[in-house]
């Protein structure tokens, strides 16, 4: 009743009007008794409800919430990001297929076949921080 | 007149302290502006958390300002259980963030703008996913290269793709914060140096044309205080998301 009178409240003055009529004609006094119980009961609901939002708010969604959209600070960080993995990946491919044709003296192919592959692991990585490749977890 | 713009990441010795083998040892430029961000941590964090009043001081505020974005940091992207690894996080973001902002201030080194240190703490990082990952879940650690539901005929290749992957991490991870680090102060000194050489090829107009290059350095340094932050969480933030790779249990 409470409540309802005071959404109410907020919409017309006609409505006002009649509604302070209405409680001016007898019924008042029963509700002036009513009115602590329930105005407390819609306080500790209000009250149950903000502990609620409070804890889904600081509580870490670990689920919903990926390593990546927190990772995106600003566009240049991620610009730069992007650039640095994928060089990273096509260095270290070259790196190791140097190394294997110098060991192995398979000069070029080592070379060869591990820069395509560290240049399809740039890309990967690349997609992965951009979101567009799940990150490979163990528990998935 | 020249300037020369990569003058200021000289690596001086400033007294030596053994000799291993035939490599001298020395206390260098570098090594002092370390031990430099280590003091001002240590006396920020001691003073601020010192009295410990409910109702907190400016130092105390921003000491658990500084812990509680770490903490945050380290819950949103590895998880609760990832909060053992809080003192690494947290000493990693500091140290970083401190030495950038030091390094903002003329006339001081930027210990981060040398590959071999970002490359260090890199390479720490890496090690510890490594040896956590496999201490936690032994072989099975192994399993992050073996994507779920991929045909067997190209797992192979795969494989080898996910491994260099793995491996490219801690350079991506070195190369940014020494990059940006090494960019930004090589363009604030280019553009100081306009000044300077306006100002001697030109005479007073040369100088009054120096107020262009000056006002570019105004607003490079509001970028790089920005850089200094941003680079320090991104070092931070993709720790984190390493480390929860080897955190996460693979059932």
């Amino acid at each position: 009743m409470v409540r309802a009178a005071f959404r109410a409240a907020g919409k017309s003055e006609a409505f006002e009007f009649t509604r302070v009529e209405s409680m001016a004609d007898g019924t008042r006094g029963k509700e002036d008794r009513n009115e602590p119980p329930d105005d407390e009961a819609a306080l500790s609901a209000r009250l149950q409800r903000l502990g609620e939002r409070l804890d889904s708010a600081s509580r870490p969604s670990e689920n919903v919430t990926g390593p990546r959209s927190a990772a995106d600070a600003s566009a240049y960080a991620r610009g730069f990001r992007m650039s640095t993995e994928l060089v990273a990946g096509v260095v270290v491919g070259a790196l190791i297929g140097w190394l294997l044709d110098r060991w192995l003296g398979i000069s070029p192919w080592g070379l060869i076949v591990f820069l395509l592959l560290g240049f399809a692991a740039g890309v990967l990585n690349v997609m992965r921080a951009a979101g567009v490749v799940r990150e490979n977890r163990l528990n998935d | 007149m020249a300037v020369d713009p990569i003058e200021q990441f000289q690596i001086h010795n400033l007294f030596p302290i053994a000799t291993i083998g035939h490599t001298d040892i020395a206390f260098t430029n570098s090594a002092a502006f370390m031990l430099a961000a280590v003091a001002v941590i240590t006396a920020f964090l001691v003073i601020g958390t010192a009295k410990r009043a409910l109702v907190p001081s400016r130092l105390q505020s921003a000491a658990e300002i500084a812990y509680e974005f770490v903490a945050t940091t380290v819950r949103s992207t590895a998880g609760s259980e990832g909060m053992r690894f809080f003192p690494f996080v947290f000493t990693l973001f500091m140290f970083i963030l401190t030495v950038n902002f030091i390094g903002l201030i003329p006339y001081t080194f930027t210990v981060t703008s040398h590959i071999i240190v970002t490359a260090a703490l890199a390479v720490t990082v890496f090690l510890t996913v490594l040896l956590y990952g496999l201490y936690r879940h032994g072989l099975h650690f192994f399993n992050l290269f073996v994507p779920k539901g991929v045909p067997i005929y190209i797992l192979p290749l795969i494989v080898f793709i996910e491994i260099l992957s793995f491996i490219s991490r801690p350079i991506s991870h070195s190369v940014r914060l020494f990059a940006n680090m090494l960019a930004g102060h090589i363009t604030l000194q280019v553009f100081a140096s306009f000044i300077i050489l306006m100002g001697g090829a030109m005479g007073a107009i040369g100088w009054a044309g120096g107020v262009l290059p000056f006002a570019m350095i105004v607003i490079l340094i509001a970028l790089e205080t920005l850089v200094a932050f941003l680079q320090a969480y991104v070092f931070a933030i993709l720790t984190c998301i390493y480390l929860n790779d080897a955190i996460h249990p693979g059932h």
